[in-house]
């Protein structure tokens, strides 16, 4: 009766999480949604309490309160430019509590032969479970998940928050050493799967097995994401997101739990769709993506080389400001130069500035604009720019033709024309904003330097493009300044 | 057995349904908030943590626990202030609103 119980509250739990998701695909209900998950989770929380007897409350509380301290006051505390290394942070902490739990209940049967008795009777719930080969692949494939999302999250937070460089890390043999690390965690996942019918009895092909997959999933973890450059985190983020579900599931898996392999599933799957949107936006194929060493920053020697011969129009602030007063329609495109100089409100404030001037101001957002998806609406939303003032590319790039100023600020490769038709470009269809079909293009941008994709951008040299060189929180302050004074 | 690979399953139709509608503003949001869903490991954190005994398991589970708190209580909060900041037009600038919607008019038609 008691274990229905709390089953059923695991079934309202997973359909809470269900249903709050679906009200996230509207900003209206999102906040509520959001809410309505976070019940569902504490629901299945409290059932839990009641399973079994609690026989170490102390370590159950302080776990509690350790870990709801840490990530509440990480959760209050970052602000919003940092926010894509903190979701990588959580998502790895999430792998690891999974890969961790998996081992556990493996331990678990080693409990010695008396008290491991004592306990059945206490607990006939989670004793009766023979270990057999299929527990066996349910716990490697949790450790190795678990344990690749871990590490791997937490070089994507290192490469995020600029603690690690965020070109691609690359030396000679890299791909063989992935390989062979990988080959060895499907050897050391043989062994315990082997060894599984003879444990608890005979337990050290098992242990050690474990204990040597923990080990070389950490290192394949860093090895998969250490070779993707800056500009590809929206889909490793992605990614890492879609396999810290996967690793829930398979730890519901182990513990035979409706209630994670549900949750696992649907995160599971939210973040393969994420993946499958970046790739798309990008025109890559998630292979391409993962090999890795696409982009970083050029040397600044081929830059300079490749620029010789154009001529670049530089605006001067005054003529930028009188370019945007003057204007009819404006259309913004932020990008990672924006996040990166923590320049949105004093978007924002331009915004508002031009509107009051009677200035149609709309903003366009690529979908891969910044390190995370969806990354630019965040920033923008914490400035309190109305949501429906951003639109998605396939909204507006028609509109570009009629703007008369497309506002450029610190986004690069989301805009170079040469993605249309240069087959020798390696973003080469990737789907762009059309920024060069506006009257005007006012670029934002520290100087000519390539974005991360290290490609040369040929919209700096177009007739109709201004630049207004320096940092885009400075420039916008100036620019601001001046339209108030015209 | 069986019976939980058909809930995956099933349970990973019904994310692609739900999810693939979420529009892009979302998508953040929606990452963090995934993200703290699947902190219901904390579950199975919670029984290897407290009731099951045994040295090993009860610091592996202690561990696990708090990865596990911190990515489910991290999680959501993050996403609540993520999602209050989202506001549409009208709460802000209600002068604004016809003019603007007179011209999106005007550019769709």
């Amino acid at each position: 009766m008691k274990t229905t119980l709390i089953d059923l509250t695991y079934l309202v739990a997973a359909a809470l999480f269900i249903f709050g998701l679906k009200q996230l695909q509207s900003p209206k209900t999102a906040r509520r949604g959001n809410q309505l998950a976070a019940l569902g989770m504490l629901l299945a929380v409290v059932a839990t309490l009641f399973l079994h007897k609690i026989i170490t409350p102390i370590e159950m509380i302080a776990g509690l309160v350790i870990g709801g301290t840490i990530g509440a006051v990480l959760a209050r505390r970052v602000e919003m430019t940092a926010m894509p290394e903190l979701v990588a942070a959580f998502n790895g902490f999430g792998g690891l509590a999974s890969a961790l739990v998996a081992t556990a209940e493996v331990a678990r049967y080693l409990i010695p032969e008396s008290s491991g008795l004592a306990l059945a009777a206490l607990l006939p719930a989670i004793e009766q479970v023979p270990f057999d080969a299929v527990q066996a692949i349910t716990v490697v494939l949790s450790v190795l998940i678990g344990l690749v999302t871990f590490s791997g999250s937490f070089v994507a937070f290192g490469k995020l928050g600029g603690y690690i460089t965020g070109n691609p890390v690359i030396f000679p043999g890299l791909r063989l050493l992935t390989l062979l690390v990988a080959l060895g965690g499907l050897v050391a996942m043989g062994f315990v799967v082997a060894g599984a019918d003879a444990f608890p009895t005979v337990a050290d092909p098992v242990v050690w097995g474990i204990v040597a997959l923990a080990g070389l999933a950490l290192v394949l973890g860093v090895l998969l994401v250490i070779p993707i450059g800056g500009a590809d985190m929206p889909v490793v983020v992605s990614l890492l997101n879609s396999y810290s579900g996967l690793a829930a599931a398979a730890t519901g898996f182990v513990l035979d739990n409706t209630a994670l392999i549900v949750s696992g599933a649907l995160v599971g799957a939210s973040g393969l769709i994420l993946t499958r949107i970046m790739c798309e936006a990008m025109n890559r194929s998630l292979l391409n993506v993962l090999l890795g060493g696409f982009g970083g920053e050029a040397g600044d020697g081929a830059a300079v080389a490749a620029a010789e011969g154009k001529t670049v129009h530089e605006a001067t602030v005054e003529d930028a400001a009188i370019l945007l007063a003057y204007a009819n329609k404006v259309i913004i495109v932020p990008g990672y130069g924006m996040a990166v100089a923590q320049a949105q409100h004093q978007v924002r404030e331009l915004a508002d500035l031009l509107q009051e001037r009677g200035v149609e101001v709309k903003y366009a957002i690529h979908p891969v604009a910044g390190r995370m998806p969806g990354h630019m609406n965040v920033l923008l939303a914490e400035a309190n720019v109305p949501y429906d003032q951003l639109y998605e590319m396939d909204e507006i790039n028609d509109e570009f033709a009629t703007a008369d100023v497309a506002l450029v600020i610190g986004a690069n490769d989301v805009v170079n024309p040469a993605a249309r038709y240069d087959k020798n470009s390696p973003i080469y269809g990737m789907p762009i904003l059309n920024v060069d079909q506006a009257k005007t293009v006012l670029v934002l941008k520290r100087s000519l330097r390539p974005g991360y994709s290290g490609i040369e951008n040929e919209l700096f040299y177009l007739p109709n493009t201004r630049m207004l060189f320096g940092d885009a929180k400075e420039s916008l302050i100036k620019l601001i300044n001046e339209i108030k004074n015209l | 057995m069986l019976d939980n690979l058909i809930i995956f399953v099933l349970a990973a139709f019904v994310g692609f349904e739900v999810i693939s509608k979420v529009p892009q503003t979302l998508h953040t949001p929606l990452m963090s908030g995934s993200n703290a869903i699947s902190g219901i490991t904390i579950v199975g954190a919670l029984v290897v943590a407290g009731m099951v005994g045994g040295t090993w398991s009860k610091w592996l589970g202690f561990v696990a626990l708090i990865a596990a708190t911190i990515n489910v209580v991290g999680g959501f909060l993050v996403t609540d202030r993520m999602l209050q900041m989202f506001k549409a037009r009208e709460q802000r600038a209600p002068a604004r609103t016809e003019q603007t919607k007179t011209a999106e008019v005007a550019t769709a038609s």
